[in-house]
């Protein structure tokens, strides 16, 4: 696979269709594998891998690296009209244009599709080619219950399937059910336990490919929320809450959270319990399947389901 | 030399934890491990490291520093130390000890001391373990540090030799625990802790960076290593997360943070990280602007800044946990190596 992925990334950086390549880069050891950019069929052939520990999620990258192209791209435009405007015979100077190649695995196309989405991407600068997964085995639940294995919107596949049946996995929400099965003091103890060991260094949220605000809530310096500060050990819940919440209906489940945590939080099964009750209130619905859905948190239908605590209470006259 | 055996441990953490705080690297249910206070029924790890480095007993990673309290026109500036008991932390590596020479370097041995963590550094007691299976993301030999001896800055030396923990006091501190655990410990000879150190030693010398070069890191140098091509590179992945330096046992740097209270401000001082955007942010201008700038900082303190300033000592102690948990691979070594590989340089 590892070959063929080279032999595909060479043939398209020569035909001149990309100029860029993203992938996953050897590292010093079999697993310390490094997400990278290369540009030459040399650099592919010494260091480009992809093996069961090529786990990183490609997706996020685009939005920094299709952001340059369309500001060098902006920028060359400007120059021309400003030449325009000195001289009328000024000739065009040629507008810099750059496509990057991508190698995304299935789930890593649903990211892909959700920001590309929100207009984080740009498509044009963009040659998505859809991978398998090698290995899911060591993922754990969170990768191992994956969101799906059918990949969407790339350009081309290798090794996968788009058009493939695949079952649902029915296991999926297995660990969120027995957490709801708790009771709330257990869930509470459940929850303070794992977020005690937070320590707040914010990978979840920097590799997440959800979280791409320009400036996040966290890191603004006139809130008593900065990014750094855990005032009370509740603080550190909160962080972790307010994230799940604002990431909930653009969720795709890619779980790169948890795999990133190094006090190995289980951070996607908040993640997965709000994409659990999606599914339950407003109907199944998997972020980044699609380009045309829209999440249940953007929509209003006037026949949607009102499952706050208020309506419940009210339904029971008021009383808990 | 006195000893232990392995299976009465317990014993003696009993006797120490009965009379004062006594810290030890306990598993977590996340399959990993980290320092925690000693209770009835607490089990050693037999990890060889723990996530977080033991740094945080000496420079928590968020602290109270003083509180300002109003009632009508007056204030009332509150110091909110009280004397901190004397405390002892067990099983730490010789890397996280080294870790404290690199910070009292800055905290206590240059004008002003930092009241707070020599506070707490004076009342800790630090019990050094040898590392018997040192891991193959371990580097500290680089650094000059001789995880056998498990000696550097610890108070006490501890090994774990033929079924028995071995201890020797190292300074003054060191004696008074041994003193406090005597009726605990018993006389044995040393043939088992030598042949350990030489275990270790032969071990410690097959890891893959046992012996890194760093010849090129050199204070001349310093603006061929700032300016070199490499920094593209290594922040290229770099998600701009706090993991290396928070995990780091030598990460010292702090942000000190007001918080209103319903008749004051509290402030506090919490851990931050140069990887963050807003690290060098000002009122006008932060002179970072992309993470190849914030990452480069990083690099260039522990491996150039750090050692012209003091001696010559680096300001990393090669306990491998950036190797271990940075999100995407990247850390120090491949930094070192880049540079030794970097033609521009």
């Amino acid at each position: 696979m590892q070959d063929k992925l080279i032999a595909r990334a060479k043939e398209l950086l020569s035909e001149g269709k990309v100029q860029k390549v993203v992938g996953w880069k050897k590292g010093l050891f079999d697993d310390d594998i490094t997400p990278a950019v290369f540009t030459t069929a040399e650099e592919l052939d010494k260091d480009f891998v992809f093996n069961k520990y090529c786990k990183a999620n490609l997706s996020k990258y685009l939005v920094g690296i299709t952001r340059n192209i369309e500001i060098a791209k902006s920028t060359a435009r400007m120059n021309n009209t400003m030449a325009k405007q000195r001289d009328p015979n000024a000739q065009d100077k040629p507008i810099p244009s750059e496509v990057v190649l991508v190698f995304l695995k299935p789930s890593d196309t649903y990211s892909f599709t959700q920001l590309l989405k929100e207009s984080r991407i740009t498509r044009d600068d963009v040659y998505a080619v859809g991978v398998p997964c090698q290995d899911t085995v060591d993922g754990g639940d969170v990768c191992g219950n994956c969101a799906g294995k059918k990949p969407v919107s790339c350009d081309e596949y290798i090794g996968v399937d788009p058009e493939a049946v695949v079952a649902p996995n029915t296991a999926r929400m297995e660990e969120v059910a027995k957490i709801e099965a708790m009771s709330v003091n257990e869930r509470y103890e459940f929850w303070r336990n794992e977020f005690s060991r937070c320590i707040r260094c914010n990978a979840c949220r920097n590799v997440c490919p959800a979280c791409t605000c320009e400036k996040c809530v966290f890191d603004n310096n006139a809130l008593y929320t900065t990014q750094k500060v855990a005032e009370t050990s509740f603080e550190e819940s909160l962080f972790h809450i307010i994230r799940a919440w604002h990431v909930a209906g653009r969720c795709t489940d890619c779980g790169e959270c948890s795999r990133v945590c190094p006090q190995n939080i289980p951070l996607y099964l908040l993640n997965r319990k709000y994409i659990k009750d999606i599914n339950e209130i407003y109907g199944d619905y998997q972020a980044g399947a699609d380009m045309e859905s829209k999440p249940a948190m953007l929509r209003f239908q006037e026949d949607d389901p009102e499952t706050t605590i208020v309506y419940d209470r009210s339904k029971d006259g008021g009383n808990e | 030399m006195l000893s232990i055996a392995k299976d009465k441990i317990d014993s003696l953490f009993e006797l120490i934890g009965s009379k004062q705080p006594l810290y030890l690297p306990v598993d977590n249910n996340s399959g990993k491990a980290d320092f925690a206070k000693w209770q009835k029924g607490t089990k050693l790890s037999e990890k060889l490291k723990t996530t977080r480095s033991a740094k945080d007993f000496f420079f928590p990673k968020t602290e109270h520093l003083v509180s300002y309290e109003m009632s009508g026109k007056e204030v009332k500036v509150v110091d909110p130390r009280k004397n901190v008991e004397d405390f002892v932390i067990f099983g730490m590596r010789a890397c996280d000890a080294r870790g404290f020479t690199a910070i009292d370097n800055v905290y206590l041995n240059m004008n002003p001391v930092d009241s707070y963590y020599k506070n707490r550094r004076e009342h800790g007691t630090v019990i050094v373990l040898a590392c018997n299976e040192p891991a193959k993301t371990c580097f500290c030999s680089t650094f000059g540090i001789d995880a056998s001896l498990a000696k550097p800055a610890g108070d006490v030396s501890c090994w774990l030799a033929d079924g028995k923990y071995y201890f020797e006091a190292n300074t003054d501190k060191g004696k008074a625990f041994v003193e406090n655990a005597k009726s605990a410990l018993e006389d044995a000879d040393t043939s088992a802790v030598e042949a350990c150190k030489k275990d270790i030693a032969e071990k410690v010398e097959k890891l893959p960076f046992a012996h890194l070069d760093l010849s090129k890191f050199q204070g001349k140098d310093m603006l061929k290593i700032f300016n070199s091509k490499i920094w593209d590179k290594v922040s290229e992945p770099c998600v701009g997360c706090g993991t290396c330096t928070y995990v780091c046992p030598t990460c010292m740097c702090f942000d000190v943070r007001d918080f209103a209270t319903s008749n004051g401000v509290r402030q506090i001082r919490c851990w931050d990280s140069c990887m963050y955007n807003d690290f060098t942010q000002m009122a006008a201008e932060n002179p970072r602007h992309t993470q190849k700038e914030r990452s480069r900082q990083r690099f260039m303190h522990k491996l150039m800044y750090y050692p012209m300033a003091h001696d010559g000592m680096f300001s990393c102690v090669g306990c491998g946990r950036c190797v271990e948990n940075c999100p995407v691979n990247m850390n120090i070594v491949k930094v070192i190596k880049a540079v030794n590989e970097s033609d521009d340089i």
